[in-house]
């Protein structure tokens, strides 16, 4: 049986009901399919109603990666281009520069961004092209089936540390954001998270100036938003959260690591 | 008014082509035997003076490919150039590029291999180039210039047809063209365009649907269906695109079929053989992608045999061999390492390998 959802808020809204929220047009129709727990669901929201908020729709475009956000496509009501794994930041730096005047995304997940693509995130920071980059930091490969991520913790067991990370085997997490950090070429590099309401409000902020900063031309923003995957951590979604503030948190501390100088 | 004429070096023509055929963008990276080309460019000024094109030096050939894709997904005219070591690392590109798609213009200045080689140059990046490099059915127009002229003349129409087709097209050519200097008549300054083409992603007015650009299709038979499409564009540039030259093949008894450098010592060879009454002329493929197939199965007909001249082990000669279908003998001469084998020397063996007296 189907619904038709207009002829339902028409029917509605006849009967005297008042409209005090609405799904951001910038997002389908299409229900999420990430695994329930997800951050990816929130983040994209968040992404989406900024750019509609800020009346730039039309003058936007994303970058998908590949991993579960992958299919972001279904989701994200904007022009978007999918990129070759770890590319998205030189496929941002090639639609940016020729475009200079549109607002440019990339979206990434860990191994996207801090293991095949690190030679490319350096490079864009460094090169700092104008560009939001957004790196949700799960510390596991989920699409592929929970292969550990270069973020994932020492003794965090996954499908290729079966028994756990080792710092002489596979090197210690890395925290790439804080690198790029020091770059001269980031102009904003933050930390968020989205597990809890007030975090949420947090990063729909940071997002938001990630987007304003594109209009000053003065470098890179990064906003990483470290979330959990119950799917790929093998717990359940509270499970995970609570997992994620006494591991992951303390590992990649919430909060802004550059801001601008306000004497610029 | 005068007609501007240049001595130019094959990889400063390229560079010149592209901004008067108004290019976007080129992205790249150093790599002998071609970093002329993005020198020149740079030389221009990174948002060029005469057009504003970008020119933008990648942190590898990889990034560059990436860059090109995004430039060419928002509609955006974009190239890129490098020699054999890069052109394998854009070959994830180049698939992509192929499988969503996107126009964009390749120029491969190839150098000897395998692995790092030599910078001499060499024609051993055949198979990389026409028969994939990339994964996946996918195939590009290749052009093989044989003249700076033509080097120059090829920047332009390979944008064409990348337009035409919206799919990536190959400039193969090698060291020795993109390092000698010859006469060049230029074309005049085109402007850059303005309008994209309406499947480019520019940004979501409300009075459409989205945009995206992918060549991601997880269900098999959406898979298939885009697959069809593809091969279906691949057949009409096999019926519409394949371009070649013949020289004196009217009455020739064998056919030297070359392309690039060793069609100009072709070209010699010719005037040896006739000098010793042996009738031979020349197939030049000037698509090795679409290949002329057809032509060369006419031809076989009326010869005593064919001798692919290539600077590799033998790569062109593959093809060669499928179009006549076993009719006639086809042979393979050439140098590997970089060197190229002088006319006379291809003409020893050439009467060797037909037994010519």
């Amino acid at each position: 049986m189907t619904v038709d959802i207009e002829q339902y808020k028409k029917d509605l809204l006849a009967q005297g009901a008042e409209v005090v929220f609405s799904k951001t047009q910038n997002l389908t129709e299409t229900p999420f399919s990430y695994c329930g727990g997800c951050g990816h669901g929130v983040v994209h929201r968040l992404i989406m109603e900024v750019i509609e908020e800020m009346g730039i729709t039309a003058d936007t475009i994303g970058i998908a990666p590949v991993g579960c956000a992958v299919i972001a496509y279904e989701f994200w009501n904007v022009d978007a281009v999918q990129a070759a794994h770890g590319r998205a930041t030189a496929v941002a730096t090639g639609i940016k520069r020729t475009n200079p005047e549109k607002f440019v995304f990339s979206y990434q997940g860990d191994g996207d961004l801090a293991a095949i693509g690190t030679a490319e995130t350096v490079h864009t920071c460094n090169r700092g092209e104008n560009i939001a980059m957004f790196f949700i930091n799960n510390g596991i490969y989920g699409m592929t089936g929970g292969q550990m991520a270069p973020t994932s913790l020492l003794g965090m067991r996954s499908s290729t540390a079966p028994y756990g990370r080792q710092h002489d085997m596979h090197g210690y997490p890395l925290s790439l954001t804080n690198l790029l950090a020091e770059l001269p070429g980031t102009y904003y590099v933050t930390r968020q998270a989205v597990d809890t309401a007030s975090n949420v409000r947090k990063c729909k902020k940071a997002i938001r100036q990630a987007f304003e900063n594109q209009k000053l031309n003065k470098g890179t923003s990064l906003v990483e938003i470290v979330t959990n995957c119950n799917s790929g951590w093998k717990m359940t979604a509270p499970q995970a959260n609570d997992w994620m503030r006494e591991n992951m948190l303390p590992h990649y501390p919430l909060g802004d690591i550059k801001v601008p100088k306000t004497d610029n | 008014m005068a007609e501007d004429i240049k001595l130019m070096k094959g990889n400063e023509a390229i560079a010149e082509a592209a901004i008067r055929c108004g290019c976007d963008a080129y992205f790249g990276y150093p790599i002998t035997p071609q970093s002329e080309i993005i020198e020149y460019l740079a030389a221009e000024d990174p948002y060029n003076k005469r057009t504003g094109m970008l020119v933008l030096q990648a942190e590898s050939e990889v990034a560059a490919i990436n860059m090109v894709y995004g430039a060419a997904a928002s509609g955006k005219k974009a190239m890129t150039s490098s020699s054999s070591p890069g052109m394998s690392l854009k070959q994830e590109g180049i698939s992509y590029l192929a499988g969503a798609e996107l126009p964009c213009l390749l120029i491969n200045v190839a150098r000897g291999g395998p692995g790092l080689g030599t910078i001499q140059p060499s024609q051993a990046d055949y198979f990389q180039s026409v028969k994939g490099g990339g994964h996946g059915d996918y195939n590009m127009i290749v052009l093989a210039p044989y003249t700076v002229q033509e080097q120059y003349d090829f920047v332009k129409l390979g944008f064409d047809l990348a337009f035409k087709y919206t799919s990536p097209v190959m400039i193969l050519t090698d060291g020795a063209i993109g390092q000698m200097m010859e006469k060049v008549t230029l074309s005049k300054q085109l402007p850059r365009e303005t309008t994209m083409p309406e499947w480019a992603a520019v940004g979501k007015p409300a009075s459409r649907e989205h945009r995206y650009i992918t060549s991601l299709y997880l269900q098999s038979e959406v898979m298939e269906k885009k697959n069809l499409k593809l091969q279906a564009k691949y057949d009409a540039i096999r019926a519409n695109e394949v371009r070649y030259e013949e020289i004196q093949t009217t009455d020739a008894d064998y056919i030297l079929v070359a392309y690039g450098i060793s069609a100009r010592i072709a070209r010699k060879v010719v005037r040896l053989a006739r000098a010793e009454g042996i009738k031979v002329g020349i197939l030049r493929p000037i698509t090795l992608f679409p290949f002329p197939s057809v032509r060369l199965k006419e031809l076989a007909g009326q010869v005593k045999g064919m001798l692919s001249i290539e600077m590799s082990a033998g790569q062109m000669i593959e093809d060669v061999r499928l179009a006549v279908e076993g009719t006639v003998p086809v042979k393979h001469y050439g140098r590997m390492g970089g060197i190229i084998a002088t006319p006379t020397e291809v003409f020893i063996n050439f009467k060797k390998l037909f037994n010519i007296e």
